[in-house]
């Protein structure tokens, strides 16, 4: 032992010659880095662990004491942005995210993506080394970058590479007001290691302005006044809402009610966003067709594919289009996300939810008896309209009720019924459970549906979801996750995310043994070509062997049931789930589902 | 007549006669393993329950379309369905898939259902 500790005595002495003498570090600039995150109020941090912002994660859990912000582990940066990405829509505001600049910016940037698409503020801090002359060794090396933001910038709203601590701080601040200025969309900030690690310089005087969110922008007031004659004037306007109530608050779905309510007009919902009540007389979202049919005029708010939407109206009548979004106000051209052209009567460049009030409040002035009467008659006709399509909408569910593998429909039904009476929160996207929970949920609150992946880019749900319940978390609210199987696999870290920081989640596997949206593609190209379909399972399908996401799940710690075929066998499975979710804890149920 | 008026023509078939789907020819059983072989489940569902969004696939029983129409439209499809050419499917065997089909039974009434009653 003694003589163990000689040699390693000498070795030290052997080499001490050839490197820098270690340094102690007091007040490192990473402390400084943090004031500035606090003062903005962030609650947690998402992030896999990074050599690039060691220094700033060091400052968390030291300096900060590991509270505001929480380091959420994740197990991918892919799965940082993405649950950041839920969380935003639940709690209307980012948490902080962190990865590597240059490895783990790769990683993210699918998720980055997704939230661009979706207006969603992310906030995302890299790390990266700058100066060659510190970097370290090979792997620094290669995990360093000129412009490290790049990769992204089509993607993101704004980003920055400070050079010093002052520029830091005003940069924190700047990219969190433009993050949160409607449209929101993620933003990037480069932390540089040195600055980071090397002491805040003796004698400076550093500063944290102050954030002041700016007032998202509402609609010109003369076009407001010209969109409110509109409406009142036509005979049939319908509202098509695609993210209108996007500020992750109760305000924007009371606002629509609200305008609906006053016109007494029908509403389709894109639900990229719970725009409006699912169940509301005037929601019109399961008969878009029937609601366009008859209709003169189209107020669209935040719309997602309008022009589709409204295609086939179009070939058949005149329609007026007044369109408020925000979107307007800000684009980029390399990724397409902007959609098909619209032609517009009244293009108003503003925040759908910022210009309600404006515009409820011209309608009303505008309002007459005779019109109140005409608005009145029109409402009775839509709220008879919605409940035959809710009604059909059960009958509907009744097919292949008792059927194995169990229809989407009874596991929608299934688990309605014991969370209906919680406080609930649906976080994962309806699409690929044929929008059933939709149709059958009586959907009233913003945290109710918080839309989809934006970019349509798979894995993004598993995440989110897990954020979302981190969001809800702290409210005391059920979270509730429908999860494709095919998406699961692209995060299942996020299982022991929801495990090691116990957050209570319920998540029933929609495990419908494939990659069903390109089966049924590969099937169709197939079928087009007239070369048979015999082969469509190879690189689609989930088998051979089967994923056992029970096990998956028990492996990383979260309780865990399935799979289940016979729908018989969902209630008490169900009961156990919401238990365990009740207790604080993630459940998953793993359930063997049709297609769709 | 556009092409939605004919399919709303077709899906309405069923509705109209029944008399013509009391005696289906064709092996049920073979039918059954040609539906789920061929892939017809995938948008339709395993007991042709169809599917409601992504994509909309109608139902397609109980009380499947007549033969003729249902051969007629595997062939020429509107809407996101693909055809299905006699090499991939033969009359004779639509004959069984549509056999398969007309032994699912009627679902059960809504209101016999309690989850599905507010």
């Amino acid at each position: 032992m003694a003589q163990s500790s000689q040699t390693g005595a000498a070795d030290i002495a052997a080499t001490s010659g050839s490197v820098p003498e270690a340094k102690l570090i007091d007040h490192p600039g990473s402390d400084f880095m943090m004031d500035v995150f606090k003062s903005i109020g962030f609650d947690y941090l998402f992030a896999n662990p990074g050599t690039s912002f060691g220094g700033l994660h060091e400052s968390i859990i030291n300096y900060c004491g590991n509270q505001n912000p929480e380091f959420i582990t994740c197990m991918h940066e892919e799965s940082s942005v993405a649950m950041s990405h839920g969380y935003a829509k639940v709690e209307g505001k980012p948490v902080l995210t962190m990865a590597h600049g240059t490895v783990g910016l790769q990683h993210a940037a699918m998720a980055l993506y997704n939230a661009w698409c979706d207006r969603v503020p992310v906030y995302l801090v890299i790390g990266n080394s700058l100066d060659v002359a510190t970097r370290g060794g090979e792997v620094a090396w290669v995990h360093s970058v000129q412009d490290a933001a790049s990769m992204v910038r089509d993607f993101v709203k704004w980003d920055d590479t400070p050079a010093s601590l002052q520029h830091f701080a005003e940069s924190a601040i700047r990219a969190y007001k433009i993050a949160m200025t409607p449209p929101r969309m993620p933003v990037v900030l480069v932390a540089d290691t040195d600055m980071q690690d090397n002491p805040i310089p003796s004698g400076e005087h550093l500063s944290i302005p102050k954030l002041t969110l700016t007032s998202p922008p509402a609609g010109d007031a003369a076009a407001v006044a010209e969109a409110a004659k509109m409406l009142v004037a036509a005979e049939n306007p319908v509202i098509v809402a695609g993210r209108a109530a996007s500020s992750g608050s109760p305000v924007g779905l009371q606002l629509m009610v609200e305008l609906a309510e006053t016109l007494q007009a029908g509403v389709i919902d894109q639900y990229q966003r719970l725009n409006f009540p699912s169940h509301h007389r005037l929601n019109q979202s399961l008969n878009p067709r029937g609601a366009l049919a008859n209709a003169d005029l189209v107020l669209a708010l935040e719309p997602g594919d309008l022009y589709d939407t409204l295609r086939a109206a179009r070939q058949r009548h005149p329609l007026k289009v007044i369109s408020v979004t925000s979107s307007d106000l800000y684009l980029k051209s390399n990724y397409q996300d902007f959609q098909r052209f619209n032609e517009t009567d009244l293009a108003i460049a503003a925040d759908a939810e910022a210009t309600l009030p404006y515009l409820i409040e011209a309608i009303k002035k505008l309002m007459t008896a005779d019109r109140r009467v005409a608005f009145e008659a029109r409402g009775a006709k839509l709220a008879d309209a919605s409940r035959q399509a809710l009604e059909q909408a059960r009958v509907a569910a009744t097919y292949g009720w008792d059927a194995s593998p169990i229809t989407t429909a009874r596991l929608t039904a299934e688990v309605w019924a014991q969370v209906k009476n919680e406080d609930w929160s649906y976080a994962s996207e309806a699409l690929f459970v044929s929008n059933w929970p939709l149709k059958l949920w009586d959907m009233n609150k913003h945290y109710h549906y918080i839309g989809g992946k934006g970019g349509a880019g798979i894995g993004y749900g598993a995440p989110a979801t897990l954020g979302a319940a981190v969001a809800n978390k702290k409210h005391g609210r059920f979270t509730v996750n429908i999860q494709s199987d095919g998406d699961m696999m692209y995060a299942p870290g996020i299982l022991w995310t929801a495990s090691h920081h116990r957050i209570p989640i319920l998540t029933l596997m929609h495990n419908n043994r494939a990659y069903h949206q390109e089966v049924m593609g590969i099937q169709s190209t197939a079928n087009r070509r007239g070369r048979g379909i015999d082969r469509i399972h190879i690189g689609t399908k989930i088998d051979d062997p089967f994923i056992d996401y029970a096990k998956l799940a028990q492996s990383m710690g979260v309780r865990a049931e399935g799979p289940i075929a016979d729908p018989k066998d969902l209630a008490p499975a169900i009961q156990r789930g919401v238990a365990a979710v009740k207790r604080g804890e993630p459940y998953l149920i793993d359930v063997v589902t049709q297609g769709r | 007549m556009n092409k939605w008026m004919i399919l709303a023509v077709f899906l309405a078939i069923p509705a109209i006669a029944p008399a013509q789907n009391a005696a289906p020819a064709g092996n049920a059983e073979n039918g059954k393993r040609l539906y789920m072989k061929n892939g017809c489940y995938e948008c339709h569902g395993t007991v042709g329950q169809g599917a409601q969004a992504n994509p909309q696939a109608p139902k397609l029983a109980p009380r499947p379309l007549v033969l003729a129409a249902l051969i007629a439209y595997v062939r020429k499809p509107a809407g996101a369905m693909p055809p299905y050419v006699s090499k991939v499917m033969s009359d004779a065997e639509l004959a069984d898939v549509r056999a398969y089909l007309a032994t699912i039974p009627e679902p059960p009434p809504v209101k016999s259902i309690a989850l599905l009653n507010p």
